[in-house]
């Protein structure tokens, strides 16, 4: 397994007008990501973490800090415009806002958006565009008006425009922060299924604690550093390192951990509502 | 306002018309203008007259769509009717001498033609355009017809980009005004009374913030279009690649009988003589 995205020490700040002082948004943060994972950022408002994907996808550069796509080093000095548009081939972003990031008016035209940008052959873009609609599971909306749809189908057509350009790597910058309930769990099962049935690697930055639950690896943000690394269980096992970085835990997690607190031998990395129901349980039994 | 506004007049269909490529109904219709104003005698106009009847049952539109787009030229219409009647000095006066006023039979045939032509001019451009072809297709249309102008500098794929997205924006902000229009409701504004000043005033509030969002969902979305790898027009290429037909054939055909027609009965058919 090879890393598809590799920082060190990245560094990034916001140049504030002449009276304000810049805000340092990123501070040495350095990280791995292999190919065909699924990584999840936590971090609450203002911890940089959009700052991060932006960073990723080369719409900002790093104040200092090395940043590797696909082993390539895109901070070096003789880096050209080719180069950056080499690597936004291969890593792809998943923005908030289901509607700012829509280019057409009908969903296949906006599926076949990014193919077009990269002059590939029309017979072949209507290959991809079918392929990328099947996947996300809306064939059948093919030539529907894109502002006709829900957030939920809204951000997996966005997901069929990043799946056509046969990237490997795709970014989701909070882009199931603006659904609904139902919305966001279409979103998470299409990004789900892409990794493990597509092999795509996925990074999903999130507040939402019980969607970072579902990735392989964890990364928390606070303040423009990672403070914790470490899979699920592990992560949230410190919760109250989460709390005094002033985030959630998954629901099930604080309630394992409050038994614990009160003296119940449970363990802390559950999070199917189910299996801590039977872990409680569990406990309360061996207690007596 | 709902969001499912219909952009345009496009009518959904499947016809010989919403069938066309885009390209050729284009040139079609500047023809059709063109030949609408060749027209010089009475059989011409009623060639014109036929045309408009052949358009519609190509199209497969229902007549009474045709007649409300004919509505807002109400008053044009009756405006060159009655100009026509009362100033056009003619040979054969209808009113008995002496009277105030007279009117001329040739006033009246020429006012009857005039308003047929502006009928038609909007009837069959519409049909042939407006209805028949989505916003889109009618963009696609613009920026291959114009393309070769691409070379002499002049920006026709940023021109079509422009168009496509504003055409993919429309019902969004019509959805956001609606929203910040209910929200300043909900505290108190009021949009339906007092005067035109004061109403138009009472729009600032809304319009403000309109903007703003308008501004930042233009930033996002180009972002999100150059993290697709947009980098303008140089190396695009499309899905859809537009593709003439026999039917384009066939129309082609047709608009240059319908022309030929127009200037045979001009100079052959006797009769009256239309007078601009």
């Amino acid at each position: 397994m090879s890393a598809i995205i590799k920082a060190e020490h990245l560094s990034f700040a916001y140049q504030g007008d002449e009276d304000t002082a810049p805000v340092q948004a990123l501070k040495d943060v350095s990280f791995e990501i292999e190919e065909g994972s699924f990584v999840a950022i936590l971090g609450h408002n203002g911890c940089g973490k959009s700052t991060l994907a932006k960073l990723l996808c080369m719409i900002l550069s790093p104040d200092e800090g090395r940043l590797y796509i696909n082993g390539r080093d895109m901070t070096a000095e003789n880096i050209e415009e080719k180069d950056v548009y080499d690597a936004r081939r291969r890593v792809g972003m998943v923005f908030q806002n289901p509607d700012n990031q829509l280019v057409a008016t009908i969903v296949e035209e906006d599926v076949a958006f990014g193919c077009e940008n990269l002059g590939i052959p029309s017979e072949k873009i209507r290959r991809r565009v079918d392929e990328a609609l099947e996947t996300v599971g809306m064939t059948k909306y093919a030539r529907h008006a894109t502002h006709r749809l829900s957030g939920g189908q809204k951000q997996r057509i966005a997901i069929a425009g990043v799946l056509a350009m046969r990237r490997k790597c795709i970014i989701f910058d909070e882009s199931t922060a603006m659904l609904d309930p139902g919305g966001r769990k279409e979103v998470m099962d299409t990004i789900c299924r892409l990794n493990r049935e597509e092999g795509i690697t996925v990074i999903h930055i999130t507040h939402y604690m019980n969607e970072a639950t579902m990735a392989d690896r964890v990364l928390v943000m606070n303040e423009g550093s990672v403070i914790m690394d470490g899979t699920p269980s592990e992560v949230f096992s410190r919760a109250d390192e989460l709390w005094a970085a002033g985030l959630d835990v998954p629901q099930t997690t604080e309630l394992l951990w409050k038994m614990k607190e009160a003296g119940y031998n449970v363990r802390l990395d559950i999070f199917d509502p189910e299996e801590c129901a039977m872990e409680i349980a569990r406990a309360i039994s061996e207690k007596r | 306002m709902k969001a499912d506004i219909a952009f345009g007049q496009y009518c959904e269909g499947n016809s010989f018309l919403h069938r066309l490529d885009p390209r050729w109904k284009i040139i079609f219709v500047l023809v059709y203008i063109v030949a609408l104003f060749l027209a010089r005698n009475i059989f011409a106009f009623a060639l014109i007259g036929a045309s408009i009847v052949g358009l519609w049952l190509l199209s497969g539109i229902k007549l009474g769509i045709l007649v409300k787009g004919l509505r807002p030229l109400l008053f044009i219409i009756a405006f060159t009717a009655i100009i026509n009647v009362f100033w056009f000095k003619g040979e054969t006066p209808l009113l008995p001498d002496g009277w105030a006023v007279q009117i001329y039979l040739e006033g009246i045939i020429n006012a009857g033609l005039i308003i047929l032509r502006v009928m038609v001019l909007v009837t069959g451009t519409s049909i042939l355009l407006t209805y028949t072809t989505t916003p889109i297709a009618l963009t696609d249309g613009i920026e291959q017809l114009l393309a070769p102008l691409a070379k002499i500098k002049v920006p026709v794929h940023e021109f079509s980009m422009m168009m496509t997205i504003a055409l993919r924006f429309i019902p969004t902000l019509i959805e956001e005004t609606d929203k910040i229009m209910s929200a300043q409701k909900a505290r108190g504004s009021d949009f339906s009374t007092g005067s035109l000043v004061k109403r138009a005033k009472a729009l600032v509030p809304v319009l403000v913030p309109l903007f703003i969002s308008a501004f930042r969902r233009a930033d996002d979305l180009a972002t999100a279009m150059e993290c697709r790898c947009y980098t303008g027009g140089n190396g695009r290429t499309r899905m859809n690649v537009l593709h003439s037909t026999w039917r384009d054939g066939v129309m082609l055909l047709g608009i240059l009988a319908f022309v030929a027609g127009i200037v045979v009965l001009n100079i052959f058919a006797p009769g009256y003589t239309f007078t601009m």
